[in-house]
């Protein structure tokens, strides 16, 4: 059996993948990254709240090009994940506009990364079409 | 109440490729013509504001001194990116009006010929094993893998979120609003490319980031721009020509994005914006229907669609179809670029923010030649820098 890290520290593994936030307590904004306090409401005190790994795309773009190295095409999106909106690419559906809009639902899921040195596979995640 | 702040001098240079210019020759040439349209010198001046962001640490305001006139005056090297030039401005502006001087230079210059696509994160390889790094506890590069943090994608997403919020836009409608663009650049002599392009030739061209493709992007080039202003009891003090083809700067505003809920994830050009916008028409009393023309800050066509809306050119929601009743064309009731905006004109960074202001000048002095906007009285200049920074300034006619 091998190991696996996700590709960023609010990607949750396992049975059930899903992203997590750092929620202010004060006034419910979410945070990604980690902070020091909140942006809107200065509070200091965060709790980690799962997001919901169905949303809709808010708006998309077809990356054609690149920085040296990324592959393209990719669909680079934002997900309304029921109120919290998410930044991801749209996977498992073709690179065009025929195949991809605003307004779509989408659904979570893992992407493989690579494997270091030790073996060890780092798991990123996508949002694919929900039917 | 402070005095007013008029514009007595400014100069753009040529926007384009200047392989024999270094970044100090082109600020020198933006100063120095500034000073001249002024009819000033450096020893009139009593603050230099700078910006430069491709050598930011280096002290650029500094080094233009030496090539300009070294009279030991304050300087301020700004930094705010595509927003720098306008920040300069406007940190010369706030110094005439507390008082501290009566006369104050801001210059902005960029070389970026050949830079190719900015602000893509690079991959670089990583250790031997996955480690954590950063904000995000990343074990690898995220741009690629977690959306992109590519300009071209970024604008992308920012009109897409448009039209589905209002519906409306699609591909062919961005590609006319960049149609548009480069329709007026063929009468700006200044402009990096004056080429007319049909809408065929647009959407056929090569793909950067759907819905933009490579002429729908600013290009990006070299340049410098320069603005010498005085408080009103300077003015009065000059000769009657100057004070004749003055520029009022009827409101001067600089805003930062206040957070809203998706900002983490693509940057929001919308907020502050239109806060910017409220502010600018408040200070200046004036309002959306008043102008005669605007510049505003078409890094990408699809940016030009969502600033209709954000500077109130229209009813919220009514961008889509301010631009399909051909009212920000040259000819018709709010001319917006004709410049021929960034996708043509070019986007040397620092520059971009008082070149704008330069060509609503130009127009109010009754000077853009073939491409004068007739009896221009009021105009608007905005910039966008992601991250970000929005600089809205009116400008108005000096009363004969
Ligand atoms: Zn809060």
């Amino acid at each position: 059996m091998s190991a696996s890290v996700p590709l960023v520290d609010y990607l949750v593994l396992g049975g059930d993948p899903h992203l997590t936030a750092h929620e202010c307590t004060a006034c419910g904004a979410r945070f990604f990254d980690r902070r020091n306090a909140c942006a809107a409401c200065e509070g200091e005190r965060f709790r980690q709240v799962d997001v919901p790994t169905d949303g809709e795309l808010r708006a998309f773009t077809i990356v054609s090009f690149a920085a040296p190295g990324v592959p393209v095409p990719f669909v680079a999106g934002v997900v309304d994940c029921g109120g919290t909106s998410v930044r991801a690419n749209v996977v498992n559906t073709p690179a065009d506009p025929q195949h991809v809009r605003v307004g779509m639902k989408l659904r979570l899921t893992t992407v493989p990364v690579g494997r270091d040195a030790d073996g060890v596979e780092a798991v990123g995640f996508g949002f694919e079409p929900a039917s | 109440m402070a005095e007013n702040v008029w514009i007595v001098g400014i100069h753009m240079t040529k926007f384009g490729k200047h392989p024999e210019l270094d970044t100090l020759d082109l600020g020198a040439q933006a100063a120095r013509g500034a000073l001249a349209d002024a009819g000033l010198r450096m020893r009139d001046v009593g603050v230099l504001a700078a910006g430069n962001l491709m050598n930011a640490a280096a002290g650029f305001g500094q080094q233009l001194q030496k090539q300009i006139g070294q009279t030991g005056i304050p300087v301020f090297n700004v930094a705010n990116a595509c927003a720098t030039g306008a920040t300069a401005l406007r940190v010369a502006i706030m110094a005439v009006r507390a008082g501290e001087t009566d006369t104050g230079l801001a210059v902005g210059v960029e070389k970026l010929s050949g830079a190719g696509l900015l602000a893509g994160g690079r991959r670089v390889a990583g250790g031997d094993t996955w480690a954590p790094q950063g904000r995000f506890g990343a074990v690898a590069a995220l741009d690629g893998r977690i959306g992109t943090e590519t300009m071209p994608g970024v604008f992308a997403q920012i009109g897409m979120e448009y039209d589905h919020k209002y519906g409306g836009a699609d591909f062919e409608l961005f590609a006319r609003i960049s149609e548009k663009n480069h329709a007026h650049s063929t009468l700006n002599p200044l402009a990096s490319y004056q080429k007319r392009f049909t809408l065929e030739q647009i959407m056929g061209d090569v793909m950067i980031a759907y819905p933009n493709t490579r002429p729908m992007c600013s290009a990006n080039c070299d340049g410098g721009a320069a603005a010498v202003v005085v408080s009103e009891s300077k003015l009065r003090t000059l000769p009657l020509e100057q004070q004749r083809r003055a520029v009022k700067i009827s409101a001067s505003v600089l805003t930062s994005d206040p957070w809203q809920e998706a900002c983490q994830v693509l940057p929001d050009v919308n907020t502050l914006t239109r806060h910017a916008a409220e502010q600018a028409y408040e200070q200046a009393g004036v309002g959306p229907d008043d102008l005669d023309l605007v510049e505003l800050h078409d890094c990408f066509a699809t940016a030009e669609l969502v600033h209709y809306d954000n500077l109130k050119l229209c009813p919220p929601g009514g961008a889509v179809d301010l631009f399909n009743s051909g009212a920000t064309w040259r000819d018709g009731s709010i001319p917006v670029n004709v410049s021929g905006g960034l996708e043509s004109k070019g986007h040397p960074v620092s520059a971009t923010g008082i070149a704008n202001i330069w060509e609503v000048a130009t127009h109010l002095r009754g000077e853009a030649g073939d491409r004068q906007i007739a009896g221009a009285q009021v105009g608007l200049a905005h910039v966008i820098g992601l991250g970000s920074a929005c600089a809205v300034h009116i400008l108005e006619k000096a009363a004969a």
